[in-house]
């Protein structure tokens, strides 16, 4: 029917889509993080979608290591934006 | 015939997986919900692995099929316990 | 029929992943979208596997899911008890919700627009006949720690430079509960579990799928499941050590980059009889690198004598600089 290239690149731009109207929504940390997240899954979703080739064919590894680079990125993003979001409530209790 | 059954495997081993999630949303409180979790969710995974084991021709991959399928029941055991402890301690500091 | 079969089984995935996707960013109790997260982050590894991307799905399933899940369900303590709903006006809402519908209708139409004018030439074909001349048999390593080996280097310094916020920013978080002697008794047999399979990750890579990142994120989580069973027992890291394993990764691979330099006159351009040792070689140090940096992510704080410097120039500061006293 469709082929599954569209079919997922179509899941990744909803799941962007979606990730991106929670972190406009909301103004706390935690939400926009998760929110942020999806969107990079979102992302990642569209670059293996477009490299999948079939059953019988090898996927394209190119975006597989640049996916795989963004995956390693992400949680090291994740990680930085809750320190810095646990300083900032320090400082507003102070 | 090897087929016949590993496919009659996997089916019942999924069959155990649905009845686990059907209990985990319809029971009311969450040690109930616990035991369909941990034990219905161990026998499907049984089930399926054995089914996969013999589809699988290689030994070694059946080898770690097994592995995973102690592992992942030792995990569940003690994550239930947790959250079982973790449970029973906040009722007690309800009351 | 089997076309069939395999059609719903996408479509499924691809609903339950929107589902899953929509109650994260929709629910009202934080501990519940993070849960919702994890799940999200697993069904996401399943995914990957459907898409012959192996690689992804270990790191999907140890990095996203599991170091990811860790970082936040540790985070939420420290989050206020508030229900997460949004804030903003109904016509702000309204706003919002039809520009990002109008955005991802556009970038549908544009993914379909792209697809259906691609002439389907991917780059695998390339890899596949230069693959003999890099050192591993996995294509997906080969790209990473050879062909595009310069993004790899700039990813450990990111990973780096997010660990260097973290340790410098806060107090170290509070202590756990005491988890009792059934985590510590399962932490005596699946620590080192965990240990010996990154290693196996670790080695692998070079001709399965695996690699550097999987194995130093699963050494990450053996590190976590430690400091989360005996709580009491933490050692502090020993300093110079820490300052070490840190950096040993970054060091490693442009102390390689340079010294290829010097014989093939680009930077990183492996010659073609070493580049199997040598693509090991930084991978060992990568793995240990990322795993220091992603437990000290999760411990959070500073290490110990940060903390004692910083306590002394702070009470220097309030005594306004006076000596005894």
């Amino acid at each position: 029917m469709i082929s599954e290239q569209l079919l997922y690149s179509l899941a990744g731009v909803g799941l962007f889509g979606i990730g991106l109207r929670a972190t406009l929504l909301h103004h706390m940390l935690l939400p926009r993080l998760l929110a942020l997240n999806v969107c990079g899954a979102g992302v990642f979703l569209i670059f293996i979608a477009i490299a999948y080739g079939g059953l019988k064919i090898m996927a394209d590894p190119v975006p597989h290591a640049l996916v795989l680079t963004g995956i390693v990125v992400a949680v090291s993003a994740t990680a930085m934006a809750l320190a810095l979001g646990r300083r900032l409530e320090a400082l507003d209790d102070e | 015939m090897i087929d016949t059954l590993a496919i009659l495997a996997i089916f019942s081993g999924l069959f155990f997986f649905l009845s686990g999630s059907i209990g985990l949303l319809r029971l009311p409180d969450l040690f109930s919900r616990l035991h369909a979790l941990a034990k219905a969710d161990n026998v499907g995974l049984a089930l399926v692995a054995l089914g996969v084991i013999m589809l699988e021709p290689a030994v070694i991959n059946d080898i770690k099929i097994v592995i995973i399928w102690i592992l992942v029941m030792a995990a569940s055991a003690i994550s239930s316990h947790l959250v079982a402890r973790h449970a029973l301690r906040e009722n007690r500091e309800d009351d | 029929m089997i076309e069939l079969l395999w059609s719903i089984f996408d479509i499924t995935l691809v609903l339950l992943l929107l589902a899953l996707a929509w109650n994260t960013c929709s629910t009202r109790d934080v501990m519940r979208a993070v849960t919702l997260f994890i799940a999200m982050g697993l069904l996401l590894a399943i995914v990957w596997a459907r898409l012959k991307a192996p690689d992804l799905a270990l790191a999907e399933a140890v990095i996203g899911a599991g170091i990811s899940g860790a970082l936040l369900l540790s985070a939420i303590r420290d989050y206020p008890s508030t229900p997460m709903v949004s804030q903003r006006s109904t016509l702000i809402e309204g706003i919002i919700n039809i520009l990002t519908l109008a955005l991802t209708i556009l970038m549908s139409w544009a993914v379909w627009h792209g697809l259906n004018m691609s002439d389907g030439v991917r780059l695998s074909g390339q890899v596949i006949s230069q693959l003999p001349v890099s050192g591993v048999s996995n294509p997906v390593t080969a790209v990473l720690l050879n062909f595009r080996a310069y993004d790899t280097l700039l990813e450990l310094a990111v990973v780096l430079t997010a660990v260097l916020t973290v340790l410098t920013l806060n107090e170290k978080r509070a202590d756990y509960v005491v988890s009792g002697r059934l985590l510590q008794g399962m932490t005596h047999w699946l620590v080192p579990l965990l240990v010996v399979t990154s290693g196996y990750l670790l080695w692998v890579g070079a001709h399965a799928p695996g690699g550097a990142f999987q194995a130093g994120a699963m050494l990450a989580a053996a590190m976590i499941l430690l400091r989360l069973a005996y709580p009491s027992k933490q050692q502090e890291f020993n300093n110079v050590l820490l300052r070490v394993l840190l950096v040993i990764g970054i060091f490693t691979f442009v102390l390689v980059g340079l010294w290829m330099m010097s014989l093939n006159d680009d930077f990183l351009a492996f010659t073609p009889a070493w580049a199997g040792t040598l693509i090991l070689i930084i991978e060992t140090a990568a793995t240990v690198s990322i795993a220091a940096a992603l437990t000290l992510a999760y411990r959070g704080g500073r290490p110990k004598d940060w903390e004692d410097a910083n306590r002394t120039s702070r009470s220097i500061a309030e005594n306004g600089g006076q000596d005894d006293q």
